[in-house]
């Protein structure tokens, strides 16, 4: 088997600097949407007590779902022990762990009272799938940690697909457990299925790996180093694989839905009457997030560079919107405490409610994007994550 | 007639009431310190924690609630010290620990109202989804949030089927009552006036406010003890619990929904 | 490893970045910070426990009361920090952390150390003094009140007089 040579990016160009320029600017902008926040409370946000999750959520939903599945192509190397992933696998590990500090962030930044976060990690309550969470986030950091360290230190190379494998089981359970953070609420009728564990573990395989692609094809074309489209083509194909379950797991998850009548008013919301959720839903997570990227990478626009990587742009737009939809347009649909009746009140029951993001709602989000990416790009400096070159010819010869 | 009998039957105002509270206890802590010699009326002492074998609960007569009547909503304001959604600068973040509730049947055209506040389900979805344990269940049924422990993550909100929460918004600029502590950033909802219970009031201030008003709709008591007024109604009363699909063994009995 | 390392000192700097958003803290500009002004408590001769006690300790013997109070509904009077600002309200402010010298602010911003009870306590008494139904109760306070330059200054004396 031939070798690989990893090596750090150089990272002294004024283009280095001036993405981790740009990049800190956005964490800055960040760190002031939250300070307002925390300062004002939560009456400058568009959030109320009818919307109690808003725009934070959407993108640490995202970063975190994204964070697990951008572990995939590690998995691949080492769990399935697909030679060809092995090159790749230590900027996926470290991209996931980018990504979960990113979005957790920003989940414990848009907290009511996001002080005392010490109280989060010193009072459980083991009935909460909240709770469970945090050990999963906490394992996750843990795992994927040693998991890095077994691929970068020959020293613990041998216990590599241990630690690969733990890893991958770990990010498995995280992912149910954050797709059952919504499948545990009785009260809202589009969550209450065990339906969103798995489907978030199959979107977080195709969200993880349209950032993880992104990413790669981005630090290798900025660093002039080699990337082959073998490398390129096969990622691509496990794309549209991925996106494709999306895409089946969501019309099974509707139209499950459609058939019990007491969904009915919730599903005409989403699918018929909800206005920005129903544009978001069709335009957004269907056409944008699954059926576009599915045209371009199943046609012959697919083998093009830059069309692959528009695919990976609009899947995650799509899977923003995805989130949007999940997790606002489910608040936005009132409670139905007396099935049958209309419900009026000061307390807007029995009205859809709207809801707008506010500016420093979005910068907190853009925040953990940018913490994401600037980790990252921290990272591929100071560590050999990147292999020299990923040509047609190097990554051949790994697979004899 | 009718409005001199209903002022009879209040049991006594507030400000009586406090007032022989306060000089009841004060009384006990003179003669000797530790030792209280009166006891309020339906009241435990006061270094006993409250028990389970009590079960707070209250019926709501859906048919004697007053159409256009707001008394529960503005005395539940009033006594802990919330600002009355009418007079809040925003509205829909503003806090309401109970409101009234105008319900219309589209085919029948009947109409009806009632308040609607925390259930304090025994099985309740809020405290099993808090994630450190803030949303909690004390021993005699009633349902609260330990602001010492809520971090705002609003988990509860999501996952509470009446909407009975609210996250407070803004900064309370120390207007709170000395009773009834509240906090920017934390969630809150009914206490089912747990100050009042553990004073010894026996009563809530929405209950007092029904019943002064003249309508009589609400009865607030021990559901676990037999021979309490709440309980005997509920025996003859058909009622109902909102979202019974839920099984969640609600706190709060509705008649005439 | 050192890598590894750094990376985990990048991780950690990033996260501080973003938490360390000006925290609006109120330091004292000067140079020397001021002693804190420890006024006597309006009512009342003696604390419910001694005043050394009292300072090195009164968070716990408050953190174990509020669990008391709030989980088991056992409002004793004793230890409950109602209590304490009843009798430690400045006389000026009516509160005990409304103003710069107020009971609990003065010893607090002097230490360093932050105060969480007000984000949701009231800082007040109940109801004003005037208004209190026990108004013998106050009556006598008020009394007390007025003398108590008197007692300080002859309590002064006193310890002149020992020297």
């Amino acid at each position: 088997m031939a070798s690989i040579t990893f090596r750090e990016v150089e990272g002294s160009s004024l283009k280095y600097w001036l993405l981790f320029g740009g990049l800190g600017l956005f964490v800055l902008f960040g760190a002031l949407a939250w300070n307002y926040m925390h300062h004002h409370g939560h009456v400058v946000t568009g959030m109320d007590n009818q919307i109690v999750w808003g725009l934070p959520h959407v993108f640490a939903v995202f970063l975190i779902v994204a964070a697990s599945g951008a572990l995939n192509v590690a998995s691949i190397a080492s769990v399935f022990n697909q030679k060809m992933y092995k090159p790749l696998a230590p900027l996926s590990a470290v991209l996931a762990l980018a990504l979960m500090l990113g979005g957790l962030l920003v989940l414990v930044l848009d907290l009511g009272r996001s002080d005392r976060l010490i109280v989060a990690m010193t009072h459980f309550n083991f009935k909460s799938m909240f709770t469970w969470n945090v050990f999963l986030y906490s394992g996750f950091f843990g795992l994927v940690g040693i998991y890095l360290w077994t691929m970068l230190d020959r020293s613990v190379a041998p216990y590599s697909k241990a630690a690969g494998t733990a890893a991958f089981i770990w990010r498995l359970i995280l992912t149910t457990g954050t797709g059952s953070l919504f499948g545990f609420l009785i009260a809202r009728e589009l969550y209450g299925t065990s339906m969103l564990a798995p489907m978030f573990i199959i979107m977080s395989f195709a969200y993880g790996l349209a950032v993880y692609l992104m990413v790669l094809a981005a630090a290798y074309a900025w660093t002039g180093r080699a990337l082959g489209d073998a490398v390129m083509l096969r990622l691509k194909g496990l794309l549209a694989v991925f996106v494709a379950a999306v895409l089946y797991f969501t019309v099974v998850y509707h139209l499950t839905s459609l058939y019990f009548a007491k969904m009915e008013g919730v599903e005409a919301f989403i699918l018929r009457d909800g206005g920005i959720i129903t544009t978001l839903f069709w335009v957004g997570q269907i056409i944008i997030g699954c059926v576009l990227p599915l045209l371009i990478l199943l046609t012959a626009l697919g083998k093009q560079r830059t069309w692959i990587m528009v695919a990976c742009a609009l899947i995650i737009l799509g899977g923003m919107a995805q989130m949007y939809v999940t997790i606002i347009g489910a608040q936005a649909f009132p409670l139905d405490m007396f099935p049958g009746l209309i419900e009026k009140s000061s307390f807007a029951d029995g009205q859809v409610h709207s809801y707008a993001p506010s500016v420093p709602e979005f910068f907190l989000g853009l925040g953990g994007v940018a913490i994401a990416l600037l980790a990252t790009t921290f990272g591929v400096k100071v560590l050999r994550l990147l292999p020299a070159t990923l040509d047609d010819a190097t990554v051949a010869k790994l697979e004899h | 007639m009718s409005e001199d009998k209903s002022i009879e039957n209040t049991p006594s105002s507030p400000e009586r009431r406090r007032f022989v509270g306060l000089a009841a206890s004060a009384a006990g802590l003179s003669l000797a310190p530790g030792i209280m010699l009166m006891e309020v009326a339906h009241g435990r002492p006061e270094e006993q924690a409250a028990s389970s074998a009590v079960r707070w609960g209250m019926l709501v007569d859906a048919t004697k609630c007053g159409t256009g009547c707001n008394d529960c909503v503005s005395a539940c304001s009033t006594e802990n010290g919330w600002t009355p959604v009418a007079e809040s600068q925003h509205k829909n973040q503003a806090p309401q620990w109970i409101r009234k509730l105008e319900l219309q049947d589209p085919l029948t055209q009947f109409e009806t109202n009632l308040p609607m506040m925390c259930q304090h389900c025994a099985d309740a979805p809020c405290v099993d989804v808090c994630p450190t344990g803030a949303s909690f269940k004390r021993a005699d049924g009633i349902v609260l949030v330990n602001r010492h422990t809520c971090i705002g993550c609003r988990y509860c909100m999501m996952a509470c089927p009446y909407k009975a929460r609210s996250l407070v918004h803004e900064p309370l600029n120390d207007t709170q009552k000395a009773d009834v502590p509240r906090g920017m950033g934390c969630v809150e909802s009914c206490t089912l006036c747990v100050q009042k219970i553990d004073r010894g009031d026996g009563t809530t201030a929405c209950v007092e406010a029904c019943t002064a008003s003249g309508h009589n709709a609400l009865l607030f008591g021990d559901m676990n003890d037999p021979e309490s007024e709440i309980s005997k109604r509920l025996r003859e009363l058909p009622t109902k619990q909102v979202r019974a699909d839920l099984n969640l063994n609600l706190g709060v009995r509705y008649h005439g929904i | 490893m050192k890598r590894l390392l750094a990376l985990g000192a990048v991780v950690l700097t990033t996260a501080a970045l973003a938490w360390a958003g000006a925290e609006s803290t109120s330091a004292p500009k000067t140079g020397v910070a001021a002693k804190p002004v420890i006024t006597k408590a309006v009512k009342g001769e003696q604390c419910v426990e001694d005043t050394e006690y009292m300072r090195r300790n009164h968070m716990d013997v408050l953190d174990h009361h509020r669990d008391k109070t709030v989980i088991e509904g056992v409002r004793t009077k004793k230890h409950s920090l109602k209590e304490c600002i009843n009798c430690h309200a400045s006389e000026t402010t009516g509160s005990v952390a409304k103003g710069k010298d107020d009971f609990c602010v003065s010893c607090h911003s002097y230490a360093a150390v932050k105060i969480d009870c007000f984000e949701c306590h009231s800082t007040k008494p109940q109801a004003s003094m005037a208004m209190h139904p026990m108004n013998a109760e106050s009556a006598h306070y008020a009394h007390k009140m007025a003398t108590q330059t008197n007692d300080k200054v002859s309590a002064e004396d006193m310890a002149g007089i020992a020297q």
